[in-house]
């Protein structure tokens, strides 16, 4: 087990290590420099300022000195906003997005395990076409749409809600709707499909032929079983939600870090764009890493000696 | 009967026959396919209207006299009329024209995508599979940790990078997509490759070139064609994605994606700016997505539920 922790962990070493250099070479192509954006300035106060940031060293070293500052948590300093670090930045609007993002996951897999479920036990039942219409549909609206579509009805039109806004618990209903519906459906094909086959299997059978009743059979056997590959969505749904959120915050305005991403988008601010989609990707292998663990934790039958356990 | 027709042919004559059997066998599995396909109502009635869409998305624009760039600022924001039959945008624009031509760029880059995923996934899925080995282990590691960057956030720099554009949104989505179509046929191969009918082209010194492509590849056909067509609104998605943020096809070209996003600024006073490319997209997705699930049943019977 041991052994395999450190294997997924390296791995997931090595894939951040490829996006941070990733990001550092793309930033190095794009022409200019920071300091383009000001007008005017004088070329010994750009030298100085240069130097300051460690510019005028040559890439390989600058290379070395971005990848040790990243380890130190130290991401930079705004090209947009001189006086802004990067980490700062991220610290400051990290919370409403982290809210939204845990309530969205959390509810994702309550009401997409329970719809998956029902679907599964009413199987070709009327419930199980709904459902799954209602699925695919969820799979095929973008999220984005979504967003706008349940801001008009509900905000707009019926005023339940603010249009806009993060401010009172009621500020949460919309975003995490639309963040959610989409892993919901998700979920609850995977668990449909799952729960069938264990429905359909020997083993439930024994437990039926013993005399257990459906209560038993349900929590201790299907249940435990059929969830199971849930737990490998765990990874692309947290992905799901994080680029869900970048443009449902921007449609809500709250002011998290995908707001943050877009505005340095518009403005074009790299290493703020660099800084955000780094801090994405370490949560999203940070997810992939804890995904790979929890599977093997979860379900015994998987060999820990056969390493391509996909 | 059979039994004995199997074994009379000798080895010389085997090289001939094997080929137009294991033709045929592929072709009837292709028919086979077709005929379940053809009596699901579901995926029928999603290829008619992705029909309908591409149709439209190619004439939608020259059944009316205007174009998508003209503004026409005395006729700005105006209902759904016989005029303009999807309304005009804040600048006048037609949004009949500029719905369908946003449809054409998302079919392009839909299938542009899917395309050239299918090529690069193909080529390194089928090396993969068939070389196997340390080959394998060593292709399949640099796959894995690609696919383990989150595609969204390497598509979102390489726009920021480079110049933006259809080229550089189609380019940057077939960099990261072609990682589950090289599983799947790796998948596929790794499990043909030690069949008999391959030994028997093996060991009459068939190359592997034609391995692949007469062999191996046809058998593997079905998978490949389910993962075209569901990367195809995957693509679709992230064009209209990267558009909303301000990344896709700069304006006045227009695309459903900074549609839906321009049409935010006037959402209570103008719906149908939103109505139409919302609608279009959804109905797009729902459509590919459908017709996905369609031919994965017909293509794999032992999968259907």
């Amino acid at each position: 087990m041991a052994r395999y922790i450190a294997s997924k962990f390296f791995f997931t070493l090595v894939s951040l290590f490829v996006l941070i250099s990733l990001t550092f070479f793309l930033m190095k192509i794009i022409p200019g420099d920071p300091f383009m954006s000001e007008k005017a300035i004088q070329p010994q106060i750009k030298a100085r300022l240069m130097a300051q940031y460690g510019l005028d060293q040559p890439i390989p070293v600058q290379y070395v000195r971005y990848l040790g500052n990243i380890i130190q948590g130290d991401l930079g300093v705004s090209m947009r906003y001189q006086n802004q670090d990067v980490t700062g930045r991220i610290a400051q609007t990290f919370q409403p997005s982290l809210q939204i993002g845990i309530f969205a996951i959390i509810i994702s897999i309550i009401v997409g395990i329970v719809l998956g479920m029902i679907a599964a036990l009413y199987h070709r039942k009327l419930i199980d076409h709904i459902a799954m219409v209602l699925a695919i549909i969820g799979i095929a609206v973008p999220s984005f749409v979504l967003a706008t579509l349940i801001q008009y009805v509900f905000a707009l039109k019926l005023g339940w809600f603010d249009v806009m806004g993060f401010s009172k618990p009621s500020d949460f209903v919309l975003p995490v709707v639309a963040l959610a519906v989409q892993p919901i459906a998700f979920i609850a094909r995977l668990t449909r499909s799952s729960m069938l086959e264990v429905l359909n299997s020997e083993y439930i059978k024994t437990a039926k032929a013993k005399g257990l009743n459906g209560f038993t059979i349900m929590t201790r056997h299907v249940l435990r079983n059929g969830v199971l590959p849930v737990v490998t969505y765990v990874g692309p749904m947290t992905a799901n939600v994080i680029t869900g959120s970048v443009v449902i915050e921007q449609i809500f305005g709250i002011g998290g870090i995908g707001k943050v991403f877009v505005e340095s988008i518009t403005n074009r601010d790299y290493t703020m764009i660099m800084g955000v989609t780094i801090f994405y990707g370490v949560i999203l292998m940070l997810a992939r890493f804890v995904t790979d663990i929890l599977y093997v934790l979860v379900d015994p039958r998987i060999k820990l000696t056969g390493k391509k356990g996909a | 009967m059979a039994a004995n027709e199997k074994k009379t042919p000798n080895p010389t004559t085997a090289d001939v026959t094997i080929d137009p059997t294991t033709q045929q066998k592929s072709m009837s599995l292709l028919q086979d396919a077709m005929y379940r396909l053809v009596r699901n109502p579901v995926a029928m009635i999603s290829l008619g209207v992705l029909l309908v869409i591409i149709i439209m998305a190619l004439a939608g624009p020259h059944m009316v006299p205007y174009n998508y760039y003209s503004n026409d600022l005395m006729n700005t924001n105006k209902p759904p009329s016989a005029e303009h039959w999807f309304g005009t945008d804040n600048l006048g624009r037609d949004m009949w024209v500029r719905t369908w031509s946003g449809a054409q760029i998302s079919l392009l880059v839909g299938f542009s995508a899917a395309l050239i995923d299918l090529i690069i996934g193909v080529i390194y899925g089928a090396i993969m599979g068939y070389k196997g080995g340390r080959t394998d282990e060593v292709m399949n590691k640099i796959s894995e940790i690609l696919y383990s960057i989150p595609y969204l956030l390497v598509v979102i720099l390489l726009l920021v990078v480079m110049e933006p554009g259809l080229k550089t949104i189609i380019f940057a989505l077939a960099v990261t997509g072609w990682i589950t179509m090289a599983w799947i046929v790796r998948g596929e191969i790794i499990q043909l490759k030690n069949r008999d009918f391959i030994l028997a082209a093996r060991s009459m010194g068939v190359g592997a070139g034609r391995q692949l492509f007469r062999h191996l590849l046809p058998n593997a056909l079905g998978p490949i064609i389910v993962t075209v067509t569901l990367s195809v609104p995957n693509a679709i998605f992230a064009e209209a994605f990267l558009s909303f943020l301000g990344l896709g096809v700069q304006a006045p070209i227009s695309s459903l994606g900074s549609m839906i996003n321009d049409a935010l600024q006037g959402w209570n006073l103008y719906p149908w700016r939103m109505w139409f490319p919302a609608g279009l997209i959804c109905l797009t997705m729902l459509a590919f997505n459908l017709l996905g699930d369609g031919l994965r049943d017909a293509l794999d019977p032992k999968l259907k539920k």
